[in-house]
């Protein structure tokens, strides 16, 4: 017993790490201190310990959102060179925040879409476009209403990275959830 | 004489002159060997005090910016004739000058300038050109850029392009959200720069109406990608397109009453041109990539655009009616797998485009009659291409030290200059159509 407990500590961290990754998000995400309970576990049993389940965040309530240890304060999803295409992290995060605004339609989001410096500026500007659609389009799939979600391009416009090499690159080439007056 | 000495001493004579100085700074970096040699002799000057614009050093300057000419340094100046019945052309054939600028010019009693000016063909002791001037204090420089122009056409035999202007973006900032963003235009040397517009919001894309009184640009002043018109005399700013999606690439065509954009609101970006008395739009591409990033050919009958239909972004035309598309889409660019923002030169013979070589992002020219395509610059990330309204050079922007600049080369490649702010980038450049009167 205390052998799989340890093992899945570990795997959780190991998750959390591989996710903070690429560091930036919206809120102050401060890695979590301890891993999140297996699927299979109960649901808080007071308010005031709150736990997140990976997969039940239909369940979660409007505090969430600014709550830096829920699944919501993952914000930005990254993209290759020239591409649209979500990756598999990608999905994670999205499908957290598809099945929380699926289970709120009363709450609305604006998706940004970002491309890194290279390239023409309009052209950039469309390609950030295309990958936020494509982040919306996942959304819809898993049953968030196409009215909760705006999309915004500002191309190359607005870097998080100001360098000039691929590493600050990979993290412009971005989408960025939002939350408005939350 | 070294380009860099020759520019070095034109700095020199400018300096004791001019009171003000440009916010743009240009700098040659590269001259042109084979150059045609002109002496352009410092005026005469009836009036009192120092004269309030170096005249012959302007004049010199742009000339030899254009790549065709090389100006004789004032030091090798063996006499310095203000009249045609002053000169003796046996001392510049002795230089080996082709050709000699002479002129004067006086304050009059009610506070304007004569500027009279005669232009010389040294091997045949003739004049080829002469013409007297009138003009305010605040439109010295404009007159030292027409002469320029007219020495151009006169030697040339085509029109110069120095009574122009230049419209472009500048940021300035540290942090990147307190960045500020202006629109400016200024003379085509990088002098006299008027801010336009200013923001703490992105602007981008900034296009010539060919009546040279207005500017169409994206700003983000709202919240996302909108397109507007502004008066650059009124200053007044009207909103042509917010429509939802994408709102980019405004494109004035050649009679100034259609702007081409590309909006996505019906799905993804398309081309889309608006007559502008009426506002209505007429849809010119119908497919699933991007399409944008729209150009004019001279005619107003075809568009030139960015399309990345075939995979990634490459250039396209269609033919443009009344109703939309007239004709089947056709690709322009064969050349490696990145070649976008078409500039149309003004004969309509070549397209000027963003190429990508190697993770190297240069200006290309393509010849339309021969297919060829000519790489022009060597840098890292090069974009926005615009032609001068005579065809003759290229103004882009680049980087250098990973600040954004302008940056100018002659059609053939051989010339380069570079235009800089003191602080900050500048980018987006697009170059004014010829002046009309009134303007």
């Amino acid at each position: 017993m205390e052998t799989i407990s340890r093992i899945i500590i570990v795997a959780g961290l190991i998750a959390v790490a591989a996710g903070c990754k690429f560091a930036p998000v919206k809120k102050s995400g401060e890695p979590i201190e301890e891993a999140p309970p297996p699927v299979a576990e109960q649901p808080a049993e007071s308010e005031k310990e709150k736990r997140y389940v990976i997969g039940e965040e239909a369940s979660l309530d409007v505090s969430a959102i600014n709550d830096p240890a829920s699944p919501l304060a993952k914000r930005v999803i990254y993209f290759e060179l020239d591409s649209s295409q979500v990756d598999t992290e990608g999905r994670e995060i999205i499908g957290s925040h598809a099945r929380f605004l699926a289970a709120h339609p009363e709450i609305s989001i604006v998706l940004e879409g970002h491309a890194d410096e290279r390239g023409t500026r309009e052209y950039n500007l469309a390609l950030g476009e295309r990958r936020a659609k494509a982040v919306k389009q996942l959304m819809v799939l898993q049953g968030v209403d196409p009215n909760q979600i705006q999309v915004i391009s500002f191309g190359e416009e607005r870097p998080v990275a100001l360098d000039h090499n691929e590493s600050a690159w990979r993290l412009n080439r971005r989408v960025e959830i939002l939350y408005s007056g939350y | 004489m070294k380009p860099k000495a020759i520019l070095t001493l034109l700095l020199l004579t400018l300096l004791p002159f001019s009171i003000a100085h440009a916010v743009l700074k240009i700098e040659i970096t590269q001259g042109v060997e084979g150059a045609s040699p002109i002496a352009i002799v410092p005026f005469g000057w009836q009036g009192t005090g120092a004269p309030p614009e170096s005249l012959h050093a302007i004049v010199a300057a742009d000339l030899q910016r254009s790549g065709f000419f090389a100006p004789l340094p004032e030091q090798d100046m063996i006499a310095r004739p203000v009249d045609p019945r002053q000169v003796n052309f046996a001392n510049w054939r002795a230089l080996n000058v082709d050709h000699l600028v002479v002129g004067r010019m006086a304050a009059l009693p009610d506070g304007t300038y004569q500027v009279q000016f005669q232009l010389l063909d040294v091997h045949k002791g003739t004049q080829l050109a002469g013409y007297s001037i009138r003009s305010r204090k605040p439109d010295l420089r404009r007159t030292a850029h027409q002469i320029s122009d007219i020495v151009y056409k006169v030697i040339t035999g085509r029109p110069g392009a120095f009574d122009t202007r230049i419209a472009y973006v500048t940021v300035t900032g540290n942090r990147k959200q307190q960045k500020t963003y202006r629109l400016a235009v200024a003379d085509s040397d990088g002098h006299n720069e008027r801010i336009l517009y200013e923001s703490n919001r992105p602007l981008m894309s900034p296009d010539w109406a060919p009546d040279g009184r207005r500017l169409a640009y994206v700003s983000f002043r709202d919240g996302r990608s909108e397109i507007f018109i502004q008066n650059i005399l009124t200053g007044e700013a009207q909103k042509v397109a917010a429509f939802p999606g994408l709102n980019s690439a405004p494109a004035f065509s050649p009679d100034g009453r259609w702007l081409a954009m590309t909006l996505s609101k019906d799905g993804n970006p398309e081309i889309y041109v608006m007559d502008l008395a009426t506002k209505k739009l007429t849809r010119i591409t119908r497919n699933d990539a991007i399409d944008t990033e729209p150009a004019w050919m001279p005619d107003g009958r075809a568009l030139v655009f960015t399309s990345d239909r075939g995979g990634s972004p490459q250039l396209y035309k269609v033919p443009v009616g009344r109703r939309g598309a007239a004709g089947p889409v056709t690709r322009l660019t064969f050349d490696g797998n990145y070649n976008a923002r078409a500039a149309v030169s003004p004969d309509g013979r070549r397209i000027a485009m963003v190429h990508r070589e190697e993770g190297r992002f240069r200006i290309a020219v393509l010849d339309l009659d021969s297919g060829r395509l000519q790489i022009l610059t060597n840098n890292r990330l090069d974009e926005s291409p615009s032609f001068a309204p005579n065809g003759s050079m290229i103004i882009y922007a680049t980087e250098d030290n990973y600040r954004g600049v302008l940056s100018a080369v002659s059609v053939d490649g051989r010339a380069h200059q570079k235009l800089s702010l003191q602080t900050g980038d500048v980018r987006e450049p697009d170059w004014s159509p010829f002046k009309r009167r009134g303007n």
